[in-house]
């Protein structure tokens, strides 16, 4: 038998307690997984926006649409370096859970805008040659199992196209990757012209655009100089950069890291009493064998380390496996179908979840690891006697 | 018997008082005693006499509030608590009334718990353990929980845990208190053969004069004081 041996065996002293008080810290480590994988999907638009790009929207709302001819007159800024449009088209594939983002847009200008999105040449060029084609990330790819060459028809809840029926039908002629793990690969893209053109109303009219300016340092002329340009017109509009614009969609469901932060904390707080309460009784019960060890030769700090290690090795096991679990579990992806398009846990969320398992453990011991300490021998011997 | 003149245990002027909410209890008045190398000594008295709060001076596990206690020449009222709880490991061995073995542990690792304080190696602890548990007759129970032994069982196995490390002094308050006379009597046996073949020094506390008749000197205490001394 070793130390370690002598702390392991105070586990098998009472097992349902244990099993029961190890799955609370488990699953609440599975819980934290999942609330951090959340916190950091609603924070990626803001933490991977370009800084030197800007989005330049109706003032009144996003759904609001703005007039086509207002490209021409954002690119004539000083320091816009292209301004390229963009509108939420809102169909649906199949099913309405299948939910992910379809914007037309310009092919050659949004890429331009967004070179963390690779399509590799061939692809880009099938799409400038087929009016109905589409690119999708891969992620939407893998998900509905599309291969290029697929015909692709998603039901119109907003923009009927014109003629009969309400479907749209594209050609996937192109799949990009994400050039950082953070990029967004759930898009569904498509031409511009042939959305101006084949939907039943709207013509000439899109739902913002995005900007790309020359010195990221200047973007709060650029904002100032864009809205001074539409001011007093029909359509005035609102700039702000890609960040803060990400920032203010996230926000329209409320802070979510603060809600994040306090259901982590309650979680954490309930957790910490329930371990340290099984900590503490522990120790009560083994008043008189603490004694025992005292009487034998154990000093006080042995004695502290005993009950402090197992509450550690308790915390460590059981939020070890529920943080690993967890990972798991979220790699599996976006669980609401759609909704979360970049779902990942984070890795410096992982080192944090490992302190606040250790931070844990030592809580939760600490107490009864001291009252352990303080124990008199002759009296812990008595009590149990 | 081995016993030699080489004082093992020198107890001076021993007072020992607790404090019951405002009221001062005077346990222990001060109290002189020399115990020999090799003496197996029977403490008895009634309830609340102070024999087994003298048993906790001389094994360190409490101390004195007046007077001096010396073990093999070294004063250990005068100890710090780790230096105390290390002399403990060293040179004591404590025999319990209810046994007090850990529940969890089988008894061999029972017996090598005292072991984990001393610099050995894994095989020198484990051939240790073995010697303890042929002494006291317990080679086949060594896997065994103390709830799979019977009482005299268990408390050979707290004997075997207070030998196992060579002690200078085993102490031990009512060995036998928690069992019948037959099984009692196979408990005093033992001590005897500790102490006449192994030359252990033991100091027994007792209500039962059956037991105490087994040591080689009695002691009676009353009230914090002793009072006669008796050769067994």
């Amino acid at each position: 038998m070793t130390r370690l041996g002598l702390l392991a065996a105070g586990f098998r002293r009472h097992r349902l307690r244990l099993i029961l008080t190890a799955s609370s810290i488990l699953v609440a480590m599975i819980l934290f997984s999942y609330l951090v994988a959340i916190k950091k999907a609603f924070e990626m638009g803001v933490d991977v926006a370009g800084r030197d790009r800007l989005v330049v929207r109706h003032r009144v709302s996003i759904i609001q649409m703005l007039p086509a001819s207002y490209e021409q007159r954002i690119e004539q800024l000083d320091g816009v370096l292209d301004a390229t449009p963009v509108s939420w088209f809102g169909a649906i594939y199949q099913d309405p859970k299948n939910f992910f983002g379809q914007f037309p847009v310009k092919p050659e200008e949004y890429l331009a805008m967004y070179p963390e999105f690779i399509l590799p040449p061939e692809q880009k060029a099938a799409w400038l040659r087929t009016r109905t084609g589409a690119v999708v990330g891969r992620q939407i790819a893998d998900k509905y199992h599309w291969k290029i060459g697929d015909r692709i028809p998603l039901q119109a809840t907003i923009w009927r196209p014109k003629g009969s029926g309400n479907t749209w039908t594209f050609d996937l002629v192109g799949i990009y990757d994400g050039k950082e793990k953070e990029t967004d690969n759930t898009q569904f893209l498509f031409r511009e012209d042939y959305f101006q053109e084949n939907r039943l109303f709207g013509e000439g009219l899109i739902g913002w655009y995005m900007m790309k300016i020359r010195d990221p340092n200047k973007a709060a002329d650029a904002v100032k100089a864009v809205d001074a340009l539409f001011v007093n017109s029909p359509a005035e509009t609102k700039t702000e950069t890609e960040g803060a614009f990400a920032q203010s969609f996230a926000d329209q469901m409320g802070n979510i890291g603060a809600i994040v932060t306090a259901i982590l904390s309650a979680v954490f707080v309930t957790i910490l009493l329930v371990a340290g309460n099984t900590m503490a009784q522990a120790v009560r019960e083994r008043t008189q064998e603490l004694g025992v060890l005292k009487a034998l030769g154990f000093k006080n700090g042995e004695v502290l380390a005993l009950v402090l290690g197992e509450s550690m090795l308790m915390t460590l096991v059981a939020g070890g496996l529920g943080l690993g679990l967890g990972y798991l579990m979220v790699s599996q992806g976006d669980p609401t179908g759609g909704f979360l398009p970049i779902f990942f846990f984070p890795p410096e969320d992982l080192v944090l979840g490992a302190v606040l398992v250790l931070l844990l453990g030592l809580a939760a011991g600490a107490l009864p690891a001291i009252a352990a300490m303080r124990l008199r021998t002759v009296d812990a011997l008595r009590r149990g006697g | 018997m081995t016993q030699s003149n080489e004082t093992l245990v020198r107890v001076r002027g021993v007072e020992k008082q607790f404090n019951r909410g405002a009221e001062a209890v005077h346990v222990l008045r001060g109290l002189d005693l020399d115990l020999q190398r090799g003496e197996f000594l029977a403490l008895m008295g009634p309830s609340g006499s102070g024999k087994s709060t003298l048993l906790n001076l001389m094994g360190g596990l409490d101390r004195p509030t007046q007077g001096s206690v010396e073990v093999a020449g070294q004063r250990i009222d005068q100890l710090g608590d780790g230096a105390l709880a290390r002399w403990r490991a060293r040179h004591v061995g404590l025999i319990f009334q209810f046994y007090n073995l850990l529940p969890v542990l089988s008894a061999a690792k029972n017996i090598e718990l005292p072991l984990l304080l001393a610099p050995l190696s894994r095989s020198q602890r484990k051939s240790q353990v073995a010697t303890a548990l042929s002494l006291v007759g317990l080679d086949h129970r060594a896997s065994h929980l103390p709830r799979q032994l019977s009482g005299g069982e268990q408390q050979r196995v707290g004997i075997a845990r207070a030998i196992v490390t060579d002690p200078t002094l085993i102490l031990a308050d009512e060995p036998t208190g928690d069992l019948d006379r037959k099984t009692g009597d196979g408990i005093l046996d033992l001590m005897q053969a500790l102490n006449r073949q192994h030359g252990k020094t033991i100091v027994m506390v007792t209500h039962d004069p059956h037991a105490a008749s087994r040591a080689s000197r009695i002691l009676h205490m009353v009230d914090g004081q002793l009072s006669t001394e008796m050769a067994a």
